[in-house]
């Protein structure tokens, strides 16, 4: 990699119950030079039957990636900040491993393109000491990228989590979810 | 990739290497047709294939890779094997001829990827086999005896004749200057690829010298000190040969070596690209699994299956107590799980906002 500027004490925070659902990350996540203009962020609804809350998916950037793991073709990586980035063009083979295996449903493959693509925290800014597109535009700050100790002084009443529980594997992250006071997992299933 | 030596793949990379230098033996008719000026290309050659059979060994020793090139050849070799072979051929020719998959993602990104693979493959095939004594011309000694016939050349295969053509025809010319019309190729496709790679803000943040640009660096080198053997004697009087023929050896070489090890590699790792498509062609055959979330199809039951036992070779239990596993999620699935295991989080808290 080139010489970079990334800010290492800055971190990744999504706070679930702040997403509006504007889609305002959407449409700046296309602006990433490094994903050739295709949005790779979701929006997704909760639970739509009982609650129009939405919520918002980056890549979590897993410590110990499935991803990268399941890929047959050794097409991601995980640089030394603990990016994970998104697959080598010239590698992956489109088989949609990544895509299936992700315990948070992140990876998109591309069709047209036999590619997957996926969030690589807009390492074109985050190397040069910016913050990623989405966490720019977010008017809720529902996605927010700075320190732990502004996301202290701002939420007394959250803990940043990044240890989940999938089943039977813990899988721990390099993003936070802001959660309850004092809590220290997300249990999905 | 893995960093200590795979006793397995030393096996079988020195089996292929004992087998190259075998047909280099006997393809040259016992080295009658070796040209001694070539060796160290052949090094160069005999190690790339070690290397390249070595790295391909240990890639395929991981569980999914290996989960992929089993199912491939069980498909192709079980039931219909023509109409897997018609598939195979068609998408040699789409993915590994033309490269289709690049085009969406750009025209010029296209041309210039289909510039520098056509000049390269060319290339190799007609390098390795003169490099390996496969291939060798002579002149058909009754017309160069006979002062009043045109002057035949003989095109040799392993020994054997393949065909001949006059001295100065145009099929002399092509065939002779073979190697400059790839060369120009490569220079033009890997142009377009440096002023991309120098210009695209996305690319250059992640680039790395050695993995982009040193290979765009070294084709350019290769394919213009090839150029120079030719044209220094055309147009410069052979000024400077011995630095051309020196310096295309040495890159040549230096190419060939790194094939195993950096982004060269993706040219052997591409036809599995076909075994993926063969596999979800099987797949889709076979019954698509449903999202218990969505309800919806997402994924060949198959991939899902086989997804769940190699994810378990590498260290990952996504079991879940009741038996079922969180892979049987499609990925919007996985995301609204995950969301309402937070909403339940926070209700368990009391149901308001937390901030
Ligand atoms: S969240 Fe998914 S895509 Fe991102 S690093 Fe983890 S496994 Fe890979
Ligand atoms: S889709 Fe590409 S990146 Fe994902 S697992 Fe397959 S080869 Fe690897």
């Amino acid at each position: 990699m080139p010489q970079t500027n990334y800010q290492t004490q800055q971190e990744f925070f999504v706070d679930m119950q702040r997403c509006i659902g504007c889609r305002a990350c959407e449409m700046a996540c296309a602006e990433c030079e490094t994903n050739g203009h295709e949005s790779m962020i979701h929006v997704n609804y909760v639970d739509r039957a009982v609650t129009i809350q939405t919520t918002v998916q980056v890549c979590m950037h897993c410590d110990d990636p499935v991803c990268a793991n399941v890929c047959p073709a050794d097409a991601i990586s995980k640089d030394e900040f603990g990016v994970v980035h998104t697959a080598n063009t010239a590698r992956c083979i489109g088989c949609s491993n990544c895509v299936m295996a992700c315990p948070f449903g992140v990876p998109k493959k591309n069709e047209a393109y036999d590619l997957m693509m996926k969030c690589n925290m807009c390492y074109d800014r985050t190397s040069a000491g910016k913050k990623p597109m989405c966490a720019t535009v977010c008017p809720t700050q529902a996605l927010y990228y700075g320190t732990r100790e502004e996301m202290a002084r701002m939420r007394p009443n959250s803990t940043p989590v990044n240890n989940f529980l999938f089943g039977n594997e813990k899988v721990s992250t390099k993003v936070n979810i802001m959660m309850p006071k004092g809590s220290t997992q997300l249990i999905v299933d | 990739m893995n960093t200590t030596l795979n006793r397995k793949a030393i096996l079988i990379a020195t089996l292929v290497s004992v087998l190259v230098i075998a047909t280099v033996f006997y393809g040259s008719r016992k080295l009658q047709n070796f040209d001694p000026a070539l060796i160290g290309y052949l090094f160069g050659t005999v190690f790339a294939f070690f290397g390249i059979v070595y790295r391909y060994s240990v890639w395929l020793q991981r569980p999914p890779t290996w989960m992929y090139f089993k199912r491939t050849w069980q498909f192709v070799f079980k039931g219909q094997v023509f109409a897997h072979l018609y598939f195979f051929i068609k998408e040699f020719i789409q993915n590994i001829g033309f490269q289709k998959f690049i085009y969406p993602r750009g025209r010029s990104r296209w041309i210039g990827h289909f510039l520098m693979a056509v000049g390269c493959t060319m290339a190799f095939a007609i390098t390795f086999p003169l490099t390996f004594g496969w291939i060798h011309f002579t002149l058909n000694p009754e017309t160069s005896l006979n002062p009043d016939s045109v002057r035949m050349y003989e095109a040799h295969f392993f020994g054997f004749k393949v065909f001949e053509f006059p001295l100065g025809s145009f099929i002399a010319f092509f065939t002779f200057h073979a190697l400059n019309w790839c060369s120009w190729l490569v220079i033009i496709g890997v142009l377009i690829f440096m002023r991309r790679r120098l210009t695209h803000a996305g690319l250059i943040s992640i680039q790395s010298f050695d993995g982009d640009l040193l290979p765009l660096i070294l084709l350019l080198a290769i394919s213009i000190t090839g150029l120079g053997l030719t044209y220094d004697y055309q147009f410069m009087k052979g000024m400077a040969y011995d630095f051309m023929a020196v310096t295309h050896a040495v890159t040549v070489i230096m190419f060939l070596i790194w094939i195993p090890f950096g982004k060269f590699f993706h040219i052997i790792q591409r036809p599995a690209q076909i075994g993926a498509h063969i596999y979800k062609r099987e797949g889709i055959k076979r019954g698509m699994a449903v999202c218990p979330h969505t309800g919806k199809e997402f994924a060949t039951q198959m991939h899902i299956d086989d997804l769940k036992t190699v994810t378990k070779e590498l260290g990952f239990d996504f079991t879940r107590a009741d038996g079922t596993s969180h892979l049987d999620l499609s990925p919007e699935g996985k995301r609204s799980r995950l969301g309402m295991a937070h909403l339940k989080a926070r209700q368990q808290d009391g149901g308001k906002l937390f901030g």
